[in-house]
C-alpha cells in the first residue's frame, strides 16, 4: 500500500524541490528514488505531484510550496502506474504518443534544398516543439481519469505539431483518425493541462486548434464537432443556449435511445433547479442584431 | 536467470550520435538496437541550445573558412582531415535533418535562416529558437519510431563484453526497472553515451552525464585520447551551473565588468565576446581574479536585444534565468562565470567511427565503434567552437552508423562464453552486499567533483593538479570499501549512482594523468607554470590505454595536418 514519508530538512530560498530531493538522497535516505537529470527544465524527467498538481520539481521552488506547517507534498504523477517512491511507468504514455504516428509524412518527393515554409509558420511550430514530454498534462487530465482510452493531451499537442505543420502531408489523414473516439473530441476542456504545463505549450490550445482544423477539413461530424457547431448555431438564432435543443440537434431525433438516457439527467437537473423557469423551450433574447455583428465581426477576423 | 539478444550493430546512448547512428545501421540494412540508462528524449543532447553550425556552398559560405576556423579554435590539435570531412559534410545533413521534420529558424524568404556564434566570422549557424538540441533531439527520436528501431530503455550497461578473440562482442546490463541483467550481443558496438561532466562540480551538464561509455572503453582496453582538454563555458549561471546558450552573445550580449566595462576588448578586440570559448573564459576568470568581477562572476548584459528578439529567438534562457534566478533579462544583466561545459576527448576513432590507431587497425577492441561526445577524432582538439558538437553528433553518428553496418556483415556472429553474464552479476552482488560505513557515494562524488573543478578548471598548474591526484587516489580508495544502502532490485537509483562513480573515477583519472604529462598551454588546457603553446613538443595528442593493475600506458600520435600549418592564434 502506498504510504508518506517525512523527511526534515532545511532549505534556501533559491532551492527547488528537486534540490530538496537530491538533499534528502544525499544525506538522509539513498533510496528515496525519483528520476532526475538536466535540473533545468529540458529533460523531463522529474515530473510528479507536488501539493497535489504535477509539475516539475527542478523547476518548482521550495518557498513556493511549502506550508503554513513547513511541509511540501510530493507524490508520483496520476493516471500511470507506479514503479517505486516518485518513479512512474510511462509505458503507457509513448503508447499513446506513437498512436498518433508522430512523424513528419510529406507530400511529393523531398525537394534538393531546405523546404520553403514561413518564418510564421516555423515560429509557430516552436510553441509545440517546446513540449518535452514530461507527463505534466497526462498526469492531471480529468478526461483520462474516467477514460483510459482517451489519447490525451500530450499526445494532441503532439500531433498539432504534425497537422499544423505545412511540411507535413497528411493532414487530413491524421485528422480523420483524431476524429475517432479516444481522440481530439474526448477533451473536456477542464483546462488543467495549460495550468501544469511547465513549459507553455497550452496542449488543450492545441486540442481546440485541431478541433477547428478538423471542422474546416470536413471531417465526418461528430457527437463532438456537432456539439460545438450546434452551440454557435443556437446563439447566432437565439442569443442563448437552449439545451433541449442542442441535444437534440447533436445527438439526431433519430437517435432516440441518446436522447432517452438524458431523462434522469435531465430529471436531477430539475430536482437541483437547474431547469429555468421560463420552461424548456426558449425564445430569442432582445438585442440579437448586436449579437449577429459581434459574429460578423469574428468571421471577418479569421 | 539471464535473457540472451542478438543484433549486429548495437547502440549504447540515445542522444543525438546514438540515434543519428542508428538509424544510419538500420537504412544500411543492419539489424540494429540501443541500450540507454534513459528514455531517448531524456538525452543530455537536449541541452545544446544555440545552433549548429554549417557552411552552405549555395549561399555564398565556404566549408573551408569553416574548417580553418574550427582547427583555429581547437589551438591547432584537432586532426584536419576529420575537421574536412565535418566541414563538407554538414550542408547535406541539416538538410537532411530538415527534411526529417526538424523546424528550423527561417528568413523572410521562407528558407532556413542563421546566426552568429563564436570563433567564427560569418553567421552559419542554423538553429530553432535556443533549444535546438530538443528540437533535433525529438525528431531523431520521432524517426526512431518511425523506424521501429528497438530500445532497451532505461537500461544500465555494465561493461563492454570480448569474445574469446578478443572481439567485441556486445554488452552486458540491467534493466533499471526489475534489476534483471542480460548479454545484448552483437558483432559492432557504437559507445555514443555522451560526456563525463559530472566528473566536476559544478557542470553545466546534466546529473546522467558520467562518462560510462568511456570508461567501459578503456577498460576494455580502447585508448582515451585528448582527455585533459575540459571546455569550460564562458556563460553559465552563477552557482546552479546553467548553461546560458553563446546564441546570447551571437546576438551581441555584451559581457561586462564591474565597472561596467566591455573587457573582451583587451583579451580580444577584434572579435570581442565572439572569440573562442577558451579564449573567453580566460578572459572572465582574469577579470574576477584580479578583482574587477561581482560576486565572483562577470556580468552579461542582454538589456540592450530587446524583447521581440528575445521572446523569437531566446526564450528558453530567458524563461531559465527568470525561474532559476529571478532575473528579468531584458532589465538587469545576468550574473555568469565560466563553467565545465564538454569534453573534448574521449575514445579514440576514425573519421568512421572505428576504434582505430594511427597504423589503421583496431586498436584494443576489434568491432568498437564511437561518436558524439564520447569520441574523440580529434575533431576539436584543444577547444571546441559552440555549435560544432550537434554538427558532430549527426555527421560522425551517421558516418559510424553506416561503417558499423558494413563491418558487421563481414565478421562472423561472436561466441561468447556463458558464464560471462554469471561473473558480473556475481561482482554487482558483492557491491551490494558491502558492510555499511561512515561514507557515503554522494559524499565521494562531491569531494571528486569540487577538487576536478578547483585543479583542473580554467588555470591549472603542477601543485594543483598533483593535489588532485593525491585527492583522487584517496577517493580510490574510499570507493572500494564504500557501500549501497538500498539493497532492492526495483529501480535502484543508489546502485546506479555507485557504479557511475566507478566511471567517473577512471575517467578523472585520465584527464589528471594526461594533464599532467602536457607540459604547454593549449586551448582549454592553460597552465600558469607553463604559459605558451609549444609546437615542437606538443603539437601530438596523448592516449592513455589502461593496465591490467589499473595504471594507464602512454602512446602519442602526431596531430595531422592537412593545410593550415600552425600558427599564432590571435581574436
Amino acid at each position: 500500500m502506498p504510504y508518506f514519508q517525512e523527511y526534515q530538512l532545511n532549505m534556501d530560498r533559491a532551492d527547488t524541490v528537486l534540490d530538496a530531493l537530491m538533499h534528502i538522497r544525499d544525506t538522509l535516505d539513498e533510496s528515496l528514488t525519483l528520476r532526475c537529470s538536466c535540473r533545468g527544465a529540458i529533460c523531463g524527467s522529474c515530473g510528479m505531484r507536488i501539493n497535489g498538481h504535477a509539475a516539475l520539481a527542478c523547476k518548482t521552488k521550495v518557498q513556493a510550496m511549502v506550508s503554513e506547517r513547513g511541509v511540501v507534498q510530493v507524490e508520483p504523477m496520476n493516471n500511470m502506474p507506479v514503479i517505486k517512491d516518485l518513479v512512474t511507468d510511462m509505458a503507457g504514455f509513448w503508447d499513446k504518443v506513437r498512436q498518433v504516428q508522430p512523424w513528419l509524412q510529406p507530400a511529393g518527393p523531398e525537394p534538393e534544398g531546405e523546404y520553403l515554409a514561413s518564418s510564421e509558420s516555423m515560429n509557430h511550430l516552436t510553441g509545440v516543439m517546446g513540449c518535452i514530454m514530461c507527463g505534466a498534462c497526462v498526469s492531471d487530465c480529468a478526461a483520462l481519469e474516467v477514460d483510459e482510452r482517451f489519447v490525451g493531451p500530450a499526445a494532441l499537442a503532439k500531433a498539432y505539431r504534425f497537422v499544423a505543420d505545412p511540411r507535413d502531408g497528411a493532414g487530413r489523414s491524421r485528422l480523420l483518425a483524431l476524429n475517432e473516439p479516444g481522440g481530439m473530441w474526448d477533451c473536456t476542456r477542464c483546462m488543467e493541462c495549460i495550468e501544469v504545463c511547465p513549459k507553455g505549450v497550452g496542449p488543450m490550445d492545441r486540442i481546440m486548434l485541431l478541433r477547428s482544423r478538423g471542422i474546416q477539413a470536413n471531417v465526418p461530424s461528430t457527437c463532438g464537432s456537432r456539439h460545438a457547431e450546434v452551440f454557435a448555431d443556437l446563439i447566432y438564432q437565439k442569443g442563448r443556449l437552449d439545451e433541449p435543443m442542442l441535444a437534440a440537434r447533436t445527438f439526431g431525433l433519430r437517435n432516440l435511445s441518446r436522447l432517452l438516457s438524458l431523462l434522469p439527467m435531465i430529471f436531477r437537473a430539475f430536482v437541483r433547479g437547474k431547469v429555468p423557469k421560463s420552461g424548456p423551450l426558449h425564445r430569442a433574447i432582445p438585442g440579437m442584431e448586436k449579437i449577429r455583428r459581434l459574429f460578423q465581426r469574428m468571421e471577418e477576423r479569421l | 536467470m539471464t535473457t540472451s539478444y542478438e543484433y549486429d550493430v548495437l547502440v549504447m546512448g540515445a542522444g543525438l550520435a546514438g540515434m543519428r547512428a542508428a538509424l544510419a545501421a538500420h537504412e544500411a540494412g543492419a539489424r540494429v538496437a540501443i541500450m540507454t540508462k534513459v528514455h531517448p528524449v531524456r538525452s543530455h543532447s537536449n541541452a545544446a541550445q544555440g545552433g549548429i553550425n554549417a557552411a552552405m556552398m549555395d549561399r555564398g559560405d565556404d566549408w573551408e573558412e569553416h574548417a580553418f576556423e574550427t582547427v583555429k579554435g581547437s589551438d591547432y590539435l584537432a586532426d584536419q582531415d576529420a575537421v574536412e570531412i565535418l566541414a563538407q559534410e554538414a550542408g547535406r545533413e541539416i538538410l537532411t535533418l530538415e527534411h526529417m521534420g526538424v523546424i528550423f529558424n527561417r528568413n523572410e524568404e521562407g528558407r532556413l535562416g542563421t546566426r552568429r556564434f563564436g570563433g567564427q566570422k560569418r553567421a552559419r549557424t542554423f538553429f530553432v529558437s535556443d533549444f535546438t538540441g530538443q528540437a533535433m533531439l525529438h525528431v531523431l527520436f520521432e524517426q526512431l519510431m518511425k523506424a521501429r528501431v528497438p530500445v532497451f530503455e532505461e537500461w544500465f550497461v555494465t561493461s563492454l563484453v570480448k569474445d574469446t578473440d578478443g572481439r567485441c562482442a556486445g554488452l552486458i546490463g540491467f534493466e533499471i526497472r526489475t534489476g534483471q541483467f542480460a548479454l545484448v550481443k552483437a558483432k559492432a558496438v557504437i559507445i555514443a553515451s555522451g560526456g563525463l561532466g559530472r566528473v566536476f562540480e559544478p557542470s553545466t551538464n546534466a546529473l546522467i552525464c558520467t562518462g560510462d561509455g568511456m570508461a567501459i572503453a578503456y577498460r576494455a582496453g580502447a585508448p582515451l585520447m585528448d582527455m585533459e582538454m575540459v571546455q569550460y563555458h564562458p556563460t553559465t549561471l552563477k552557482e546552479k551551473g546553467l548553461l546560458i546558450t553563446e546564441a546570447a552573445r551571437g546576438e551581441s550580449a555584451y559581457l561586462l565588468n564591474c565597472d561596467g566595462e566591455r573587457f573582451m576588448k583587451r583579451y580580444a578586440p577584434n572579435m570581442m565576446e565572439l572569440a573562442s570559448r577558451d579564449v573567453v573564459s580566460r578572459a572572465e576568470q582574469t577579470e574576477i581574479n584580479e578583482g574587477r568581477g561581482v560576486d565572483g562572476c562577470v556580468l552579461l548584459d542582454c538589456r540592450h536585444l530587446g524583447r521581440r528578439l528575445i521572446h523569437e529567438r531566446l526564450r528558453q534562457i530567458s524563461e531559465e534565468v527568470h525561474s532559476f534566478a529571478g532575473i528579468d533579462l531584458t532589465k538587469e544583466p545576468i550574473p555568469i562565470q565560466p563553467g565545465m561545459h564538454y569534453q573534448m576527448g574521449g575514445i579514440k576513432t576514425d573519421v568512421d567511427g572505428r576504434c582505430w590507431d594511427v597504423h589503421g587497425a583496431w586498436a584494443g577492441v576489434p568491432g568498437l565503434f564511437a561518436a558524439g561526445e564520447t569520441a574523440c577524432l580529434s575533431l576539436h582538439g584543444g577547444n571546441r567552437l559552440g555549435a560544432n558538437s550537434l554538427l558532430d553528433t549527426v555527421v560522425f553518428g551517421r558516418r559510424a552508423g553506416r561503417c558499423a553496418a558494413d563491418y558487421a556483415r563481414e565478421v562472423p556472429t561472436p561466441h561468447v562464453p556463458d558464464s560471462t553474464v554469471g561473473m558480473e552479476q556475481q561482482a554487482i552482488s558483492a557491491l551490494l552486499s558491502r558492510h555499511a560505513n561512515r561514507d557515503s557515494i554522494a559524499a565521494i562524488r562531491q569531494e571528486m567533483g569540487v577538487a576536478m573543478h578547483s585543479h583542473l578548471g580554467v588555470f591549472r598548474d603542477q601543485e594543483g593538479m598533483m593535489t588532485a591526484k593525491g585527492t583522487l587516489e584517496a577517493l580510490r580508495d574510499r570507493y572500494s570499501r564504500v557501500s549501497v544502502q538500498d539493497k532492492g532490485r526495483v529501480f535502484n537509483t543508489s546502485l546506479i549512482r555507485a557504479l557511475e562513480l566507478g566511471f567517473m573515477l577512471d575517467c578523472a583519472e585520465t584527464i589528471v594523468y594526461s594533464a599532467l604529462l602536457r607540459r604547454e598551454s593549449r586551448g582549454a588546457h592553460f597552465r600558469t607554470d607553463y604559459l605558451h603553446r609549444d609546437d615542437v613538443e606538443w603539437l601530438k595528442h596523448i592516449l592513455l590505454y589502461r593496465q591490467p593493475d589499473g595504471s594507464s600506458r602512454v602512446e602519442y600520435f602526431p596531430v595531422r595536418l592537412t593545410r593550415w600549418e600552425p600558427k599564432v592564434r590571435i581574436y
